[in-house]
Parts: C-alpha cells; structure tokens; sequence
C-alpha cells in the first residue's frame, strides 16, 4: 500500500567487489554483488548515513514501493520515509540484501566463477563478522567513513551491535532492537529443527527445491515470532468456516493462517539461503572472542546505543536485551533503553507502534549531524 | 570552601543544587526513578558526570531520550541487582522514597551499588503539615501536591524518622540539608523544613 507521506518510488542498485572476500569460515569468496537502496541525500560531509541491517527474512527493499509494483512496500516503511521515525529529510538511509541472500546479492543462487554452475548447498556458510566486512565495503562504495547510526532489529540488531566492535571509528550509534548478545539454546534448537526440515527433505537431497521443507522451518519460525495472547486474540480456537471435523485438513483458523504463511514463504524464499542465516544467527556471540564476556568485547565500541526490547518477545526476551545494557553501563557508555509493551512478540519490531516510533525518533533526535 | 560553595550551580530547585554541590565532575551516577531527566541532563552539564537513569514509566522514559540523557527503562521495586557492588560513585533517589514499597531494599541496594546515596523527600513533620492535621486534613502543599485519594505516596515519614532509620541500620549520615521551598533551614529541620537531602554511606 502506498502510504500519503512515504519515502514513494524507489529503485534497487547494484555495487560490485572485484577482491577476493575472505569469510569467518576459513574460506574466500572471489568477489561478490550487493543489491542495495538508498533513501534520502547524502549531506555534504557525508556524516548522515544510517545503515539498516535486515533480519532473517529481510533484504533490501526498506521503504518505498517500485514504480512497476505499488503493492511491493519496503518491510520497514512505517520507520522510515521524510517526517516518520527515521527520517530521511534529516538521514541518508541506506538497506541492503546481505551476502548469502536470496533477493539479488550473490548468495546461494548466484553462479559460481569457478565451475560456471549455480553455488546451492556450496555457498560458504556467512557470519555477521562477515556481513559487517561486506557493509564497510558498501560503505566505502558510497563514500561514507563513518555512519551516523547502524540499526536493526532481531538478527538485524545483531548486525548494528556488531558494527561498533568490528570498525568502532566508522558507527556513532547503534539503535539495537529485539536483539541478544547470542542465541540461547531454546533458540538453537529451533533453528535446528527448522534446519533439518530443509536438510531432511527428499527435495532438496535431490537437488530441487525442498518445498515441504521450507513451508515447515517457516511454520515454526512463525510460531516463535508471534506471542501467545496475540495468537489467542487473533484466533484462539476459533474454526474454518465449513471445516471437516475428525481429519487432519486444515481446521483450526491457527492452522490455516500458519499454512498459508508456510506455503507463501516456500514459492519465493531459497533454502540455502535459510540454511546460512538460520547458521548466521547460531554463531553470533561476540564476547566469544572475550572469554564469553560480554563488557570486554563492547568495551571496544565508541559507538552510543539505543537498545529496544518488546515486552512479549519470547525469542529474544527483553531480560537478553538487558544484559547489553549492563555491560554497556558497566563500562562507562552511553546507552537508553526502552520495553515497549507490545502483543506481538518478536515481530513487534516491525509494527507501527506509537510509543516505539516515538523512542525511535526521540533518540535520532539527538544524533548531531 | 565546601563542595557545595565549589560547585555555584543552579539547576532552578534547592535540592538540585544540593545533589550538584555532591557529585564531582567525572564521577559515575545513577539516578532512580530520573523522571524526564531533567537533573541527570542539569548534572551532566553543569558537573560533568557520567550519569544513567531508571525510569520505568514509558512517557517519562520518553521525555528523557529527548532530554538526551541514558536512561533505562526499568523497576525499581524488583532492586539493582543488574548492577554491582560499587559500581557508581553516587546513586541518587530524588523525590521518590516515599513513593516505594521496599524501602529499606532499595535503600540498602542505593548503598551496595553505590559509594554514597543520595536522597531526598519531602518532611512529613513540617509545620504546615502538621497543622493540617491538627485541622483534620491530610497535608496538601508545595511539597507534597497531592490530595490522599490521588498520591502516588505510600509511605509517610519525617525527618526525625529517617533519621532514626539510618541511626538503626548503621547508615552514616554524612551531610543533610533541608529546605523550605527555595530557601535552606538551618535550625529546627523537622518542624521548620518541607525537603530534605541526605548523603549517605556505609561505615568502611
């Protein structure tokens, strides 16, 4: 839907990096692609760039809609658009598909340069250290030295708190939202189950595309994102009109919603792509690198940090969220946070909230340009 | 020359200024229950501080992200324990003891956390409360503006009972001043002063 006062038409762009890339894993990818958008003017000494990092599912069309496709709406274009939350009168904003991708960076179903065949299951497994390594070359591409603010939400957050360890000199805030220091086990496992549901499905052993695999890792994924009394409000126990009783059809108005979501998931988004940022989650933790602690590893950040959390969030609990708030505040920086309460668990991040917004817009407020 | 001398500042209330005159520039405080950040901003400014706010109301965490000052939005009932022991040079709690249920945990964790408390309330005991009682109604002033059906306080005290308090817990009253709206008392604190201030500490 286009929206009166929105960022409006926008369009993709394309950067190429010729050197090879080497990744987390050990291994090296021989140049790549990022398809990107940006939004707003880069100002004269190019100190208002904020960068949004996607999360899972996400890529680079943020805000706008195409001018061949008004119904394809930017997944974040309540935040961001001239007068909302992130304001692009004010910043220069820019969205990317990361490296291992499947809206048009080189990922999975790019062509491999040295057999001339699609990578699939051989794509190199990507980090966010690595995804951040591909950001600063963006960055460099785009003339910007420093961003005014790297944001994002859930493996998005993970992304903006990332930036102020790896290159502290290049991020002046970091607006970390719905996001952790790692993943817990609870939330391994369920990447692991929606992993073998890929791995595990004739399909894609086949080499095809593993549909029934991909319509259940979304499936469960979903369940985890939404909250128990959003799910209760929003269906309950309530039945598909005309529903057949005592099968195994689709019966409950839950399944039925959870179905569709998994069916409309598995026609467009690319399993090894949902193999690598299920994979790139698993292995963020950065105070690994400290002995598993936290304060050291963002002792290195100059950046200062606005961190999010919603109250429903189950995957990534607001009491996850305070733990990086203790050690920031621990170490002496500059940090606010807000709980927003919210009914819709994990994707509250992404709902036009307006206390949320306000927080938002508030805290951007105050980033001197 | 006091501290207080030293520090000639004037963030517009007299307990404020006080808490002002305390803290040194460079110092690490925290200040419960911030409000809209209005002393931490004041404290930031006109000493140089360090400061971290909790707040837990969202309209006021709000007004204090727009105040520019690090505030985390937070409960004070459930204790500091995300904090450690000394981790801040002054914990400040203004305007809001008489508000909280656990006072004697959060009064304890002010002093775990921090090297000095800091607190301040409005005195139960002074004169024009006391009359009003003696008239048969519960104070209503400058100091505590609120009728009993609307106050958002819970727990009534003096300064003579805080006193007492500190004195049974082996809480060092370091300094206290008090205040009748803008102007500071010097004798008589309990029936003459509306505000007071404390610095306290721990025995080391």
């Amino acid at each position: 839907m286009a929206t009166d006062n929105g960022i409006g038409v926008v369009e993709a762009q394309r950067a190429r990096f010729d050197a090879p890339f080497a990744l987390a894993s050990g291994g090296a990818l021989p140049g790549f692609e990022l398809v990107y958008e940006t939004y707003g003017k880069l100002n004269a000494a190019k100190n208002n760039a904020i960068l949004i990092c996607h999360a899972l599912s996400g890529h680079h069309h943020v805000a706008g809609y195409y001018a061949d496709d008004s119904k394809n709406v930017g997944w974040w274009d309540n935040m961001i658009g001239p007068g909302r939350a992130i304001d692009t009168n004010r910043f220069f904003v820019v969205g990317l598909n990361n490296l291992g991708g499947c809206h048009g960076s080189t990922g999975p179903a790019s062509i491999n340069p040295a057999t001339g065949r699609v990578w699939g299951a051989d794509f190199p497994v990507v980090t966010v250290t690595d995804w951040v390594n591909s950001q600063a070359l963006l960055a460099d591409h785009l003339g910007i030295a420093q961003w005014a603010a790297t944001a994002g939400g859930s493996l998005g957050g993970m992304q903006a708190m990332q930036w102020t360890m790896q290159f502290p000199e290049r991020v002046r805030h970091a607006l970390v939202i719905a996001a952790a220091p790692n993943l817990t086990a609870e939330n391994i496992a369920f990447n692991e189950v929606a992993r073998q549901a890929i791995l595990t499905d004739p399909e894609y052993k086949a080499g095809r595309r593993p549909v029934t695999g991909l319509r259940l890792a979304r499936m469960l994924g979903h369940i985890t994102y939404l909250s128990d009394d959003q799910m209760a409000e929003k269906f309950g126990r309530k039945r598909r009109p005309g529903s057949d009783s005592y099968g195994f059809g689709v019966e409950f108005e839950i399944e039925s919603y959870l179905n569709y979501q998994g069916d409309k998931f598995a026609e467009w988004f690319d399993a090894d792509t949902y193999l690598r940022m299920t994979k790139a989650l698993d292995y963020f933790d950065p105070a690994a690198e400290t002995d598993g602690n936290l304060r050291a590893a963002l002792m290195r950040a100059k950046a200062k940090f606005l961190v999010v959390s919603f109250s429903t969030d189950w995957r990534f609990s607001p009491e996850r969220s305070r733990e990086i708030v203790d050690a920031l505040v621990h170490n002496g920086q500059d940090v606010a946070y807000a709980e927003i309460k919210s009914v819709h668990g994990h994707d509250s991040f992404l709902m036009p909230d307006a206390h949320y917004h306000a927080i938002m817009r508030a805290y951007l407020d105050g980033v001197r340009l | 020359m006091t501290e207080t001398e030293l520090a000639k500042v004037a963030l517009g209330r007299p307990d404020f200024d006080v808490i002002a005159g305390w803290v040194q520039p460079g110092e690490r405080v925290l200040d419960l229950g911030c409000d809209d950040g209005s002393l931490l901003r004041g404290l930031i400014e006109a000493r140089g501080v360090l400061g971290w706010g909790i707040e837990i109301e969202d309209g006021k965490v709000l007004a204090a992200i727009r105040n520019g000052v690090n505030v985390i939005q937070g409960n004070l009932e459930a204790g500091l324990a995300d904090f450690e022991d000394g981790a801040f040079h002054h914990v400040i709690l203004s305007q809001t003891l008489q508000a909280m249920r656990h006072t004697e945990t959060i009064v304890n964790e002010m002093l775990r956390v921090g090297r000095e408390a800091v607190v301040s309330f409005p005195n139960f005991g002074y004169w024009k409360h006391r009359q009003a009682i003696l008239n048969g109604h519960m104070p209503v002033s400058e100091s505590l503006p609120h009728q009993w059906y609307n106050s958002p306080n819970v727990r009534f005290f003096t300064i003579a009972d805080f006193d007492d308090f500190c004195a049974e817990r082996g809480i060092l009253v370091r300094e206290r001043k008090v205040f009748d709206g803008g102007r500071e008392i010097t004798e008589e604190h309990n029936f003459l002063g509306s505000t007071a201030v404390y610095r306290l500490g721990r025995a080391r």
